[in-house]
């Protein structure tokens, strides 16, 4: 590691800058104030979405309980406990990956869950979307920017595996999620707009060979769905007809809380999980998506600006990885509901029903409040 | 050097910073292709989405295909579908489930099992406005009270459909199978979309095996209902493709012979024809009405069968494991005298017994007191066991489980037949890994007259029989014997590589080895082979169950239980030349097996060769 930064960082250090009660809690405001709107707009939407099931609205909230709690206590580590742990949780989490192949194959069938007898069930992906970008921002940064050639390598194989290895479970959507969150990482770390060009050539070249060989015949068909929907009305083409017709039905201004007929007669499948937007973008029009998808923008913003403000390599990296790997959510998942995008697993963050991906997230902009609040002391 | 690194850090913030806005441009840009896609929704295409929710009502109803029919190989319908009335709701119209199945169980009989099926299904997985079927094959009385009390029957629907039947029933159970209603396991894994309006799917035997190609694809309309569910206006329909029809080799006249000839009795008959390897015959007994299946079983038929002692449910044919007992001699015989170890002149002295050169324990022949002088020929016809314990021992074990695997023991050779029991070839290996036990000399001994480990279910047996009679030569054993669909004949798989004997003269000394069991002066089933037209070979089997005191014949001595008689085997094909026909008969726990399966097997071929031809 290189210790020679934080030896010259000392006499530079809180001068005499007044910290604020907000920096002294280790709390983000801004960030803070806009994730609690999207957390508790997310909850009206749910109990419209499950035809107000109290009981739904109430699990969620506690999952929101424990994320904020979890996002709390993260912020108030400093942003070099993340980096001194990085490896360490990525190589517990690359081990737990193949054990849940190994555990997997002996229940004859696809999963994505490790049992932990007599606690619960744990998905060793959710730990991969934020060990992938720490370990990776602390490889990159230890040697300077831009990375080196035989860094690039390295770290393409550090993103590689895991994300080889949650595509066999196979989980689509968080895979996709996990290799932005490392790509981010490679890109902001200055891979050169050459390597970049010729990388996405290949990249576009390898479709036909993904199409073929790789990819499942469900996936190519919700890809063929995408294009048309009505070539598979009973099976894949039915969530995004209903859902676009949904959306589209609410209008500018939409029918009114609850009174989305679409949702409520219930045409409109995983309406309190992946779907949920279409959920809102009927009821709420097109004047409500606007404010959902802006109070995301706040949050994006402001990831961003905490990154640029990071106080090292790796505190820029790793701020902006998750800022930006966030905004692949939101677009995946709107994408997808609105049909622009095929239909992979992908919930909209802090809105859909369920449990382990909100806890992540709020933990990963816990360590977002920690790099904006631990500057140089 | 501070300098130089103050500078470092500046540019990579620089970077950074460059890298950051890009990003920004990128998303800024993403984020305006989201926030006009929405607006093209919701607010350009607005009218055309809110006119189709409004009449959304505007559904898409599945229809199902038609169920290929399965032929035997005459022509003969073996499972065809009728017409049917099922009495379904649709959850999302109807109001209060419980006070609806109420009404409902006034105007028809509802069971407390469909009643409970009912809600299952309500409860799992389902596609919305999917109407769920509460009872199959209304009779006529209650479609005409369901549908004079419909306006207060909110959600409820009588669906006209196909279902599927079985015109003979039990003869055919085990060997076509049957279809059975979708269960929530099997919903999880298969594609809805090809099942949408199909609730039956294969669950054993031929509906099983060749489900995908039975089943066809459902096609589709999309039609306008108003809000209580009625069709107003169908707007596109694409007709479901049936699924394909299934020819088999199976012989419904010699099925039912089969059948009938067990009568009674616990056992399996399978009949294949040599030549092209088809299963002509394939019958389990006792058998179940597979229609049972379709309708689903009352509860108390359903629990009598399972807890039957005669298991009914256990398709014997395939999944039957026994003893092969004698009827393996002619095949260890066979590559005795191939590989040299005897001639067909040598013979033994049998005076009753055997006993291992290294070992005191005696191996007893079934007839005490031996039989002399014995050559091979003598050996298969009069089943003398002396002469093969002498012959294994010789042989040593890798020479026998060898030919045993080439003849198809110890595995599955069939193409289509679902889900069949591999029967046991024993070999080192295997005992160690089994029993962590190594080979004695005296498994070998055992091995020669089909007992000890060995295992081998009647399919195996005709199958080696069908071999046998075709001089070694294979081909793949299968019930299919076309269809409309030509693609299913591509993937049978190739047979084992044929049986090539040193000496092919071999071949026709073990069948007139074999023609003296049923047709010789002293054949142990000679009593069953008197006054054939015609000339053929058979070997007769008798499998301990466990060890009973028996006289000089080897027959019981006073009453054995009958759980503890012999299994009676005997296998054989006919005619000698050119054999149409070979079969396997086990008759379970039947005592002897030329006496109790040799007949059996006799008629079989009297009524195959001498049946008038099909006009």
């Amino acid at each position: 590691m290189n210790f020679t930064e934080y030896v010259r960082q000392l006499p530079q250090g809180s001068m005499d800058r007044r910290q604020s009660i907000w920096t002294r809690l280790h709390l983000d405001p801004y960030l803070f104030a806009a994730l609690l709107a999207v957390a508790l707009s997310g909850m009206v939407v749910l109990y419209s979405a499950t035809s107000g099931d109290m009981g739904a609205v109430y699990r969620q909230a506690i999952r929101f309980g424990i994320g904020f709690m979890a996002m709390i206590i993260v912020a108030q580590f400093d942003p070099r406990w993340f980096q001194q742990w990085g490896g360490t949780v990525y190589l517990v989490g690359v081990l737990l990956l193949v054990a849940v192949i190994v555990s997997g194959a002996q229940a004859m069938g696809a999963q994505r869950w490790l049992q932990i007898p007599g606690l619960f069930r744990f998905q060793p992906s959710e730990l991969m979307k934020l060990a992938v970008p720490v370990m990776l921002s602390w490889y990159i940064s230890r040697y300077g920017l831009p990375p080196r050639y035989r860094d690039l390598l390295v770290s393409a194989v550090l993103l590689f595996v895991p994300v080889a290895l949650i595509i066999q479970q196979p989980d689509l959507g968080t895979s996709l999620l996990i290799a932005s969150s490392g790509l981010f990482v490679i890109f902001l770390a200055g891979l050169s707009w050459k390597l970049i060009v010729g990388f996405s050539t290949i990249a576009i070249a390898m479709i036909p060979v993904l199409w073929i060989w790789v990819m499942r015949d469900y996936q190519r068909q919700r890809v063929l769905t995408l294009f048309d929907p009505n070539v598979d009305p009973l099976g894949a083409g039915w969530n995004i007809i209903q859902s676009m017709t949904a959306i589209g039905s609410g209008g500018l201004s939409g029918k009114g809380y609850m009174l989305g007929t679409q949702s409520q007669l219930d045409f409109l499948p995983e309406s309190h999980t992946d779907f949920i937007i279409a959920v809102l973008g009927e009821e709420f029009g097109f004047v409500g998506a606007t404010i959902l998808i802006s109070l995301y923008a706040v949050i994006i913003l402001r990831g961003m600006l905490i990154a640029i403000r990071g106080r090292d390599n790796f505190c820029r990296l790793l701020a902006g990885s998750l800022t930006l790997t966030f905004f692949i959510y939101v677009f995946v998942n709107v994408g997808m509901v609105s049909g622009i995008l095929p239909v992979v697993g992908v919930p909209l963050p802090l809105v859909s029903y369920g449990g382990t991906s909100i806890v992540t997230l709020l933990t990963g902009f816990g360590m977002l409040m920690s790099i904006s609040t631990h500057q140089r002391n | 050097m501070l300098n130089s690194s103050l500078d470092n850090r500046e540019k990579e913030r620089r970077l950074f910073l460059s890298r950051m806005t890009a990003s920004f441009i990128f998303i800024a840009l993403l984020i305006l292709v989201l926030v006009g896609r929405l607006f093209y929704l919701q607010v350009v295409q607005h009218e055309r989405h809110e006119a189709r929710s409004q009449t959304n009502r505007l559904e898409v109803l599945p229809i199902p295909p038609i169920r290929g029919l399965i032929y035997d190989r005459y022509g003969e319908l073996l499972a065809r579908n009728e017409p049917s009335h099922t009495l379904t709701v649709v959850v999302e119209r109807s109001g209060d489930l419980d006070a609806l199945v109420q009404d409902l169980g006034a105007l028809v009989d509802l069971s407390e099992d469909q009643v409970s099926r009912f809600f299952d299904r309500v409860r799992g997985y389902r596609r919305p406005f999917e109407p769920i079927p509460l009872k199959v094959r209304l009779t006529e009385e209650e479609v005409a009270r369901v549908s004079a009390n419909r306006i207060f029957l909110e959600g409820v629907q009588i669906d006209a459909e196909l279902i599927r039947q079985y015109p003979f029933g039990e003869e055919f159970a085990h060997a076509l199978g049957f279809v059975g209603r979708i269960n929530q396991e099997e919903l999880r894994d298969l594609d809805v979309g090809a099942y949408a309006g199909t609730r039956f799917i294969g669950k054993e035997g031929v509906e099983r095996q060749y489900e995908d190609a039975l089943l066809g694809e459902p096609g589709f309309q999309r039609v306008e209902t108003n809000a209580r569910g009625r069709i107003i206006r169908v707007i596109e329909k694409q007709a479901p493709k049936p699924g394909s029809n299934l020819h088999l080799y199976l012989d419904q006249e010699l099925q039912k012979m089969a059948y009938d000839l067990l009568g009674e009795q616990r056992g399996s008959i399978v009949a294949i024809e040599p030549e092209t390897g088809g299963i002509l015959a394939m019958v389990s007994n006792p058998g179940f009405d597979p229609n049972l299946y379709v309708s689903g079983f009352p509860t108390e038929i359903y629990n009598a069968l399972r807890d039957s002692p005669d298991n009914p449910f256990l398709n014997r044919a395939i999944r039957g494991q026994y003893p092969a007992a004698s009827t393996i001699k002619p095949f260890l015989g066979l590559a005795g005298v191939d590989q040299g170890f005897v001639t067909w002149d040598y013979t033994i002295n049998d005076r009753g017994y055997y006993q291992l050169p290294t070992d005191d324990r005696i191996y007893n022949d079934w007839k005490r007191g031996g039989h002399g002088r014995v050559n091979l020929r003598k050996a298969v016809a009069e089943s003398c066991d002396t002469y093969f314990y002498q012959l294994a021992y010789d042989m040593k074990l890798e020479a026998i489980h060898d030919i045993y695997d080439q003849f198809g023991f110890g595995k599955n050779t069939t193409a289509d037949v679902y889900n069949p029991f591999t029967g046991i070839n024993p070999s080192r290996e295997w005992k160690q890994n089994r029993h962590g036990f190594s080979w004695y000399a005296g498994d070998t001994i055992n091995l020669s007259i089909g007992q000890g480990y060995m295992l081998a279910t009647p399919m195996q047996l005709a199958i080696a029989t069908s071999v046998l009679a075709n001089r070694g030569r294979w081909v793949t054993p299968r019930l299919l014997m076309h269809s409309n669909d030509e693609s299913l004949l591509d993937s049978i798989p190739e047979p084992p590589p044929d049986v090539h004997l040193n000496n092919d003269a071999n071949w026709d000394r073990m069948h007139a080895a074999m023609q003296d069991v049923v047709q010789g002066a002293r054949g142990t089933a000679r009593a069953s082979g008197l006054g054939a037209t015609y000339e053929y070979a058979g070997k007769s089997g008798t499998a301990q169950v466990i060890r009973i005191e028996r006289d000089e014949n080897g027959d019981p001595i006073g009453d054995v239980p009958e759980q503890f008689r012999d299994h009676a085997w005997f296998m054989g094909f006919a005619p000698l030349e050119n054999p149409q026909i070979a079969v396997a008969v086990l008759v379970e726990n039947g005592g002897s097996g030329s006496g109790v399966a040799g007949p059996m097997m006799r008629s079989l071929f009297d009524f195959y060769l001498t049946r008038e031809p099909e006009q």
